[in-house]
């Protein structure tokens, strides 16, 4: 019973509620009216997904074709013959080091997937016996006062997600931090309106790469003769500042335009300043602030990867940026892995937003 | 009578002090309402002139659109006056404040916040010295008083339009205000609702003896409330067209108002003037 409440939640928090029809059917509980639900929530989902695959299948294949006929064939006019039968055969082997460069099929990606999660596992494992053996070393070096040895190997692509949603956190916090204070007083004061209106059409519009620009230039001046890595600082810096808007212009829509009967009430009770923000104009605006801060979320979310790509911080922006540049046989599938994640987790931090606005919101019937 | 110091105990805080009668609580002299339009002033009230006494419950009557909501809600300061005045107790009014207590047509509750917390929010308000726990027994006192006493924690938006107006009435009465003023609080209601509702307000009103201003579409409502039901022209230039004395008993019952001889004199009279 409990796990069933369990995996109900679980399926309603990810907008997949046809796990739970899908295990009706099998334990025999659906009606026969239902059938009707059950193939449109259920069938249909799935038929589309299998569809997705095969489709992919047949064009990456159509693909590979493509570009094994255009490989043979040059082979055949430079080096003649041989080479060319040599080649057709060594692609007919699946030896990777002759198959053609082009789109992945769905087998290759799963593949690398598990390539990528194996290569986690080693990663992690050298990073563990690392700490081990300079464990004791560690400490001496503390208790003399000398900085301690750290691992300094490459990051698995596990790290590399971990690290993208540091950045991507430190960046929305930064965004809250700006947009929602700041949108409260451009909301409440006409004045500040149209003091920062022009700023905010102006800014609003401007690509994540020149935000990024932008940031380098006062973050590098600003971190002047400091020997740390700068680009974590600048790519969260960046990504808060482009995603920013959508906050800032939801809290200032949303505190404008405060339902106009709470704001009689709070003034035939004449609340004070302080009070009328907290108690009335500030929950009445939650909604539409969150609104805000979900765009954000997901927009933090997609410039990072440009920006990671740029400011060569670590992250998943330049794991696909290095295996792109890297060229290897399995780099497209990798490339192909590091979408889907995106994808996956950009739709789970949009998930969790709704949830926690839900959770905050007065009106239930509000999030969309 | 209105603001009573906090050393004294809860008690105090509710119950009422007698006041004598005949004493003018609220003036309205010579009031005017222009609203400027591109083709010029629109003139909503004109020459507009009423007094109302202390304890006395007038309610308001008259067309759409005639001017008796912007009335209401220039008196209670959240509508600049033209010209003229609004005094209470002598004193014009500068703005809206707690001395003037409104319920508003639609209920106006924080859905975010429970009844009890909506109350609250006008009683911290007004009795600023009184101790926590004090404010919170004005609060439930008043909640109990519209029948809610099982409703203290239910969020607003939990509750139906007529619990939440009931809300809104406790919310009014607990600020201990001078003035009431009533924008139709019963009219987006059922009729059963509207009912228990003007019983509710009734019978706290008599305990109470709030001057009170309410706007009503409904003729009966009027005259069971009132003891004066002022009628005001069609607009625009709107002004009083006829005052009508309501001289029933207080206490009132639904009951021996309809079955009193009086009462169709004054049904036929309000709705004589309303049809012509």
């Amino acid at each position: 019973m409990k796990a069933t409440a369990t995996l109900g939640k679980v399926s309603n928090f990810l907008g997949l509620g046809f796990f739970l029809t899908l295990k009706d059917l099998f334990t025999g509980k659906l009606q026969k009216e239902e059938l009707k639900n059950f193939l449109r929530k259920t069938i249909v989902p799935l038929a589309s997904i299998l569809l997705f695959f095969g489709l992919w299948h047949l064009g990456a294949k159509s693909l590979y074709n493509i570009e094994a006929d255009f490989k043979i064939e040059k082979a055949l006019k430079d080096q003649g013959q041989t080479a060319a039968e040599a080649l057709k055969a060594c692609m007919a082997s699946g030896d990777s080091s002759c198959q053609p460069n082009t789109l992945p099929s769905p087998s290759q990606v799963w593949s690398s997937f598990q390539s990528l999660l194996r290569d986690h596992n080693i990663i992690s494992a050298d990073k563990a016996a690392f700490a081990e053996k300079t464990a004791a070393l560690n400490e001496t070096r503390i208790s003399e006062g000398k900085d301690a040895i750290v691992y300094t190997g490459r990051p698995s692509f596990v790290d590399q997600i971990y690290r993208s949603l540091q950045t991507v956190f430190a960046g929305f916090l930064l965004a809250l931090f700006i947009a929602v204070p700041l949108g409260i007083f451009i909301g409440l004061s006409p004045t500040l309106k149209s003091a920062f209106n022009w700023f905010i059409q102006i800014f609003k519009p401007v690509s994540p790469v020149v935000w990024y620009l932008l940031v380098f230039m006062i973050v590098k001046t600003l971190l002047i003769g400091s020997a740390d890595d700068s680009s974590f600082t600048i790519s969260f810096i960046s990504v808060g500042l482009c995603s920013m808007w959508a906050t800032l212009v939801n809290t200032t829509m949303g505190v404008s335009s405060v339902d106009k009967d709470y704001v009689n009430v709070a003034k035939v009770l004449k609340l004070g300043t302080f009070q009328k923000i907290f108690k009335v104009i500030l929950p009445s605006s939650l909604p539409l602030i969150f609104t805000g801060l979900k765009i954000t979320l997901s927009v933090a979310w997609m410039v990072l990867i440009a920006i990671e790509l740029l400011a060569q911080s670590p992250g998943l922006g330049l794991f696909v940026w290095e295996e792109f540049q890297n060229g290897a046989n399995d780099s497209n599938a990798k490339i192909i892995v590091a979408m889907f994640v995106i994808g996956i987790i950009g739709f789970l931090l949009d998930r969790l937003m709704l949830t926690i606005q839900n959770w905050v919101s007065f009106d239930k019937t509000d999030a969309i | 009578m209105s603001i009573i110091a906090g050393h004294k105990i809860t008690k105090n805080l509710i119950e009422n002090i007698s006041f004598p009668s005949n004493e003018v609580m609220l003036d309205l002299k010579d009031l005017k309402k222009v609203y400027p339009t591109p083709k010029g002033d629109y003139v909503v009230l004109e020459h507009l002139n009423l007094q109302i006494r202390k304890e006395e419950f007038v309610t308001i009557i008259g067309h759409s659109g005639c001017g008796k909501t912007t009335m209401l809600s220039m008196i209670a300061g959240l509508n600049p006056i033209s010209d003229g005045s609004i005094s209470v107790l002598g004193k014009p009014i500068k703005g809206p404040g707690p001395d003037r207590g409104v319920i508003f047509q639609s209920p106006s509750l924080m859905p975010w916040m429970t009844s009890l917390q909506n109350v609250l929010l006008g009683v911290n308000q007004v009795f600023p010295h009184a101790t926590k726990a004090q404010r919170k027994d004005i609060a439930k006192y008043y909640l109990q008083k519209v029948g809610l006493e099982d409703a203290f924690h239910k969020k607003a938006s939990e509750l139906s339009q007529g619990m939440q107006q009931r809300v809104g009435i406790a919310r009014a009465f607990a600020i201990k205000p001078k003035v009431l003023l009533l924008d139709e609080p019963f009219g987006m209601l059922d009729s059963l609702t509207r009912g228990e509702l003007q019983d509710i307000l009734i019978e706290i009103w008599n305990k109470e003896k709030i001057t009170a201003v309410m706007i009503t579409h409904d003729v009966d409502e009027a005259i069971f409330l009132a003891d004066r039901v002022v009628m005001m022209t069609s607009g625009p230039k709107a002004k009083i067209g006829d005052i009508l004395d309501i001289n029933f008993d207080r206490p009132r019952t639904r009951k021996s108002v309809l079955e009193h001889d009086d009462y169709y004199t004054y049904r036929k009279h309000l709705i004589d003037f309303l049809e012509h």
